[in-house]
């Protein structure tokens, strides 16, 4: 079987996936993959959701050779993909969209979304407004706290925020909300789950809805730079931003795949949220892969200077491919990221965000081993609006 | 046969339906849940569900993951949990015990190992509640080679092609979850849960249990008239929670023996 014609029929990368679900749960997802199936193979389906990432979202977003970076950094030519510039600024919106149009197909007036910075919540509510839809997007009390901005723009699209106080009041919990939301409510709601994780279909159809970033890249690349990248870098929390722009790269076996995971304080101190580079496989809400947990099976709290990585688990295909040594996981610290930011913001007048740091601190490093004829393509998933008040209280600063 | 199988013959051997409650292992303190267990036999339980606890209990509402959260918080996990059922087994050796949980802790002791241990301890059924029959090829094997009663659920939007697939993975009963919802949501409709029993009954024949929403004597009394098992989680934890500390027990024992008396009165 080849890399790219996974999953299998029940949702399987390998040993990773899966329906990990409780029975109330099951004849949804087994709705919602009899009607994807349909969906991804109806032109008038795929007609709709390329005429809404091209005239809502801006697609095709650009490519851009970053060629101050690229000097500062000495080394290999970096490209940046520009999923910042998209409506909404990150890639989420390409998934919401998708989601949000087979929900209408499926007849859903109720979607829920679990969010953690909320970007997916805004980007869920965005498309529950576009197509008048109910919204109710479930965030940890923590993040509700410390993403306040996000908040009000969910409300502002008419959407209703529940925050949950259970567990570590995080994503995770916000996800087992949502879980629960939909268990009790599943007739008339669909679930947009935020990222290229959980229980079969989803991991495959938030990739495949993502996929738009790495299939546009195939194309601009050699118009750009004459030819394909060495190396793509993408950060990876969930990991749909990274799954997007790898995949359609995975048959390209010369390029480098390289996934980015949040290193917090510091791989060695175990505060941090990198489960391919330090944890271990289980089983969490509803899929098998690698995962940040106890010797007794307990999941673990992570640390992130980015609420976006910050999840114990990661999307299950990219388990696989560390496994098939098709892409490469490595860590960068909280440090690393934010000197990153900063020097995205000075070099090249792009405010990233924290996540997309990440993928930047990585390519800091790997240019420089790289000679000046090289290319380096980094996903930059979104833009760091969001994150000024973040970053001004880790420098001290107090706006 | 499993001391589940013997129990339900012996029940049916005179005409009384089966009253499974449950707790968190662990939870309120890790020293009560033995005394406990047996304060839930003495109130007239015939099988124990013993809830291993975990750190994100997606099917379980508000009440059950708090008791979750307390057991984790006085370092309760599974091995603990095998402990305490070992422990149980010193002088109970006929009531049997089911552990409910999730698959991570057992898969990270490994299913082999874990279904040894549970045998040894004198655990009798597993039910993890996130491995679905379509996931569990070689898990619920594993069970049943050592001798463990593989138990799933159905739920009212289980289509009936289904539960013939869940009926034939499964050993011991059947859990119906008469809600669709988590845990300790409201409103219970006997009337739909009868409607649906008939149909799980034409594919099934292990005994069906039927848990979600039952809080009382009358409750208890309605599910006894239509399954063969009645389940109550929700209710017995916020007993738990809410009870003035040293009178946990007491009070477990009284909700469980009015509880007794509501399956009974159904056998009337």
């Amino acid at each position: 079987m080849k890399l790219t014609d996974l999953p299998d029929s029940r949702g399987h990368f390998g040993p990773y996936g899966g329906i990990f679900v409780a029975e109330t749960l099951m004849a949804a997802l087994d709705e919602l993959r009899v009607e994807y199936d349909k969906a991804r193979n109806d032109p008038a389906f795929i007609a709709e959701f390329e005429y809404e990432l091209k005239h809502y979202v801006g697609r095709p977003s650009p490519v851009y050779h970053a060629k101050r970076l690229s000097e500062a950094y000495g080394g290999a030519q970096i490209y940046l993909k520009r999923e910042d510039l998209n409506h909404t600024g990150a890639h989420k919106i390409n998934n919401t969209i998708g989601q949000a149009l087979l929900a209408r197909r499926m007849g859903k007036k109720r979607v829920i979304a679990e969010t953690g910075a909320g970007q997916h919540g805004v980007a869920s509510a965005t498309v529950a407004a576009r197509y008048g839809m109910e919204c109710v997007v479930y965030m940890g009390a923590e993040d509700v706290a410390r993403q306040s901005p996000n908040v009000f723009r969910m409300k502002l699209l008419g959407a209703t925020v529940v925050p949950v106080s259970s567990g570590s009041k995080t994503l995770k919990d916000a996800l087992n909300e949502a879980m629960r939301d939909w268990v009790t409510n599943v007739e008339s709601t669909f679930y947009i789950l935020g990222t290229a994780a959980g229980p079969h279909p989803y991991p495959m159809l938030v990739r495949d809805f993502q996929c738009v970033i790495g299939r546009e890249c195939l194309v601009q690349m050699p118009e750009l730079a004459g030819r394909q990248p060495d190396a793509v870098i993408a950060c990876v929390g969930g990991g749909s931003n990274a799954i997007g722009i790898f995949h359609p790269y995975i048959p390209h076996e010369n390029v480098r795949l390289i996934g980015v995971e949040a290193g917090g304080s510091g791989v060695a101190s175990g505060k941090h949220a990198a489960p391919l580079t330090a944890g271990t496989p289980g089983v969490l809400h509803g899929f098998r892969s690698y995962l940040m947990q106890d010797e007794n099976g307990q999941i673990i709290e992570t640390h992130s200077v980015s609420a976006g990585l910050d999840y114990p688990g990661v999307g299950p295909e990219h388990s696989y491919l560390k496994d098939a040594g098709r892409a490469e996981y490595v860590a960068i610290d909280d440090d690393e990221a934010l000197a990153a930011f900063h020097d995205l913001c000075r070099y090249e007048g792009i405010i990233p965000a924290l996540e997309s740091s990440h993928a930047v601190a990585h390519a800091k490093k790997l240019a420089p081993t790289l000679g000046k004829d090289k290319i380096i393509l980094v996903n930059l998933s979104g833009r760091g609006d969001k994150d000024i008040n973040t970053v001004a209280k880790v420098s001290g600063i107090t706006l | 046969m499993s001391r589940i199988g013997q129990t339900f013959i012996a029940l049916k051997a005179h005409n009384r339906k089966a009253l499974i409650p449950f707790i968190t292992a662990g939870d309120p303190g890790k020293g009560l849940t033995v005394p406990l267990m047996h304060a839930l036999v003495e109130a007239g339980a015939d099988i124990i569900e013993l809830g291993v606890p975990f750190s994100d209990p997606m099917a379980d509402g508000p009440v059950i993951q708090r008791a979750s959260e307390r057991a984790l918080a006085n370092k309760v996990g599974l091995k603990d949990v095998l402990a305490m059922t070992a422990e149980f087994r010193k002088t109970n050796t006929t009531t049997p015990v089911v552990l409910m949980g999730y698959a991570n802790p057992v898969e990270r002791m490994g299913y082999e190992t874990f279904a040894l241990a549970a045998k040894a301890a004198g655990v009798d059924g597993v039910l993890t509640v996130d491995i679905p029959p379509e996931e569990s090829a070689g898990v619920s094997d594993v069970f049943k080679a050592h001798g463990l009663d593989p138990i799933f659920l159905l739920s009212p939007t289980t289509p009936e092609s289904r539960v013939e697939q869940v009926a034939a993975a499964a050993g011991g009963f059947i859990y119906y979850v008469s809600l669709k919802g988590v845990t300790g949501s409201a409103n219970l409709d006997t009337e739909e849960v009868a409607q649906k029993l008939a149909m799980v009954r034409k594919h099934c024949s292990l005994p069906v249990g039927v848990g979600f929403g039952i809080r009382d004597a009358a409750t208890a009394e309605a599910v006894a008239r239509i399954a063969d098992a009645v389940v109550v989680g929700s209710r017995i934890v916020n007993e738990i929670e809410t009870a003035p500390e040293g009178e946990c027990t007491n009070r477990v024992k009284h909700l469980v023996a009015e509880l007794r008396r509501g399956v009974d009165a159904a056998s009337k």
